[in-house]
């Protein structure tokens, strides 16, 4: 990694001047692009720093949490499970299965990052969010020339990355200064985000059978020891969503077929 | 609660889920269903995170009309049907759970 992008262009080398002044046009523009989501993602972090000691993680836990993990929903939830009194194995499975969207979204991306060395891959990798996938997803769609794309997405990452971190910390320095800050309702800032996430995927059957099914799931199993329940619960959605969408496929393509359009 | 082994295992399923692609690029071939079902992920953990949260918020199965988590939920959902803004969902489910409970007491 060469941290070349903020320094002025070096005069004696027009061509490589030329191409660090882009590089570091795509780059600011990645920031600039992520700008209004990382606004959402203010409250997230400061609240995530705050509750993280009354859920039972240190100060430097949280930090570190937010500096290596750098994954907001499923920090989120472990603090719940945290507080829950969860097991490890249990913590890190959901923490597999709620970051599991990522895959999704390294999917769509892969052709643009064929081309770069490993490197920069870990990089890109690491920096994966909903956010920055957004930014640069209007970024793949809009220019054609990638050549200098991953400065772009750089830009969307780092500004991110050190949005997360302060806000981290700032949330964790009100704890100490408002211990009584939970009693505010402040946990319930978390389910209200997840049903804003949440409503845009009820378009189809499918998924509101997996919704239904896990939410009704997640009761009967709200007894089972260490928050066992939300795994089974998330994954019986999964399957009964995914087996509605399957048999509606099925069933379209049996109605199709005598068209003769679809084989 | 062992934190470094807490956090090092969180990285490594995370930071592995989001780089196994990037790593082959390519040379992996998706199945349909798999990405379909992947779809479904997001909502079905996210809701049973919620769903708890809001009907069992202090210990014991809460179904009734005095019961704050569960009103401002129903209030979010609607805010989130008719805009959908996240933003906007969070402002108003967090104000009709501060006037819910803190206003009304309940």
């Amino acid at each position: 990694m060469t941290n070349t992008t903020m320094l002025p262009p070096e005069p004696s080398l027009p061509t490589s001047a030329s191409a660090k002044k882009q590089r570091r046009d795509e780059f600011i523009g990645g920031a600039k692009a992520t700008l209004p989501l990382i606004v959402g993602a203010i409250p997230f972090g400061i609240i995530f720093g705050t509750l993280a000691e009354p859920s039972g993680l240190s100060v430097a836990g949280a930090l570190a949490m937010s500096i290596i993990v750098f994954a907001g929903a499923s920090q989120f939830i472990v603090l719940g499970l945290l507080a829950a009194g969860a097991a490890l194995p249990i913590i890190i499975a959901t923490t597999f299965v709620v970051n599991l969207r990522h895959i999704l979204y390294a999917a769509n991306l892969v052709p643009n990052v064929r081309h770069l060395p490993q490197r920069w891959r870990i990089l890109m990798a690491f920096g994966l969010t909903d956010e920055t996938f957004a930014a640069v997803s209007n970024r793949y769609l809009q220019q054609d020339d990638i050549r200098d794309a991953h400065w772009f997405y750089l830009g969307s990452f780092c500004a991110m990355y050190g949005n997360w971190v302060l806000c981290t910390a700032i949330g964790v320095a009100l704890g100490e200064l408002f211990p009584d800050m939970t009693q505010w309702g402040l946990d319930f800032a978390m389910s209200v985000t997840f049903i804003g996430m949440v409503v845009p995927y009820l378009k189809n059957k499918p998924m509101w059978a997996c919704v239904i099914v896990a939410a009704a799931m997640a009761i009967a199993t709200a007894a089972l020891p260490h928050k066992l329940g939300l795994l089974i619960a998330a994954l019986s959605g999964i399957a009964v969503g995914l087996s509605f969408h399957m048999l509606l496929a099925r069933q379209s393509r049996k109605h199709a077929r005598p068209n003769g359009e679809q084989a | 609660m062992n934190e470094a082994l807490l956090i090092s295992g969180m990285f490594i399923v995370t930071f592995g889920v989001r780089y196994v692609l990037f790593a082959v690029a390519g040379r992996v071939h998706f199945p349909a269903w798999l990405s379909t079902g992947l779809g479904f992920v997001p909502p079905a953990v996210l809701t049973a995170i919620i769903v708890p949260a809001v009907l069992i918020p202090q210990g014991q199965l809460w179904i009734s009309p005095t019961n704050p988590w569960l009103l401002a939920s129903l209030v979010a959902i609607i805010t989130a049907f008719v805009r959908k803004d996240l933003l906007t969902t969070i402002v108003v489910g967090m104000l009709a759970f501060s006037l819910f409970r803190f206003g009304l007491g309940l």
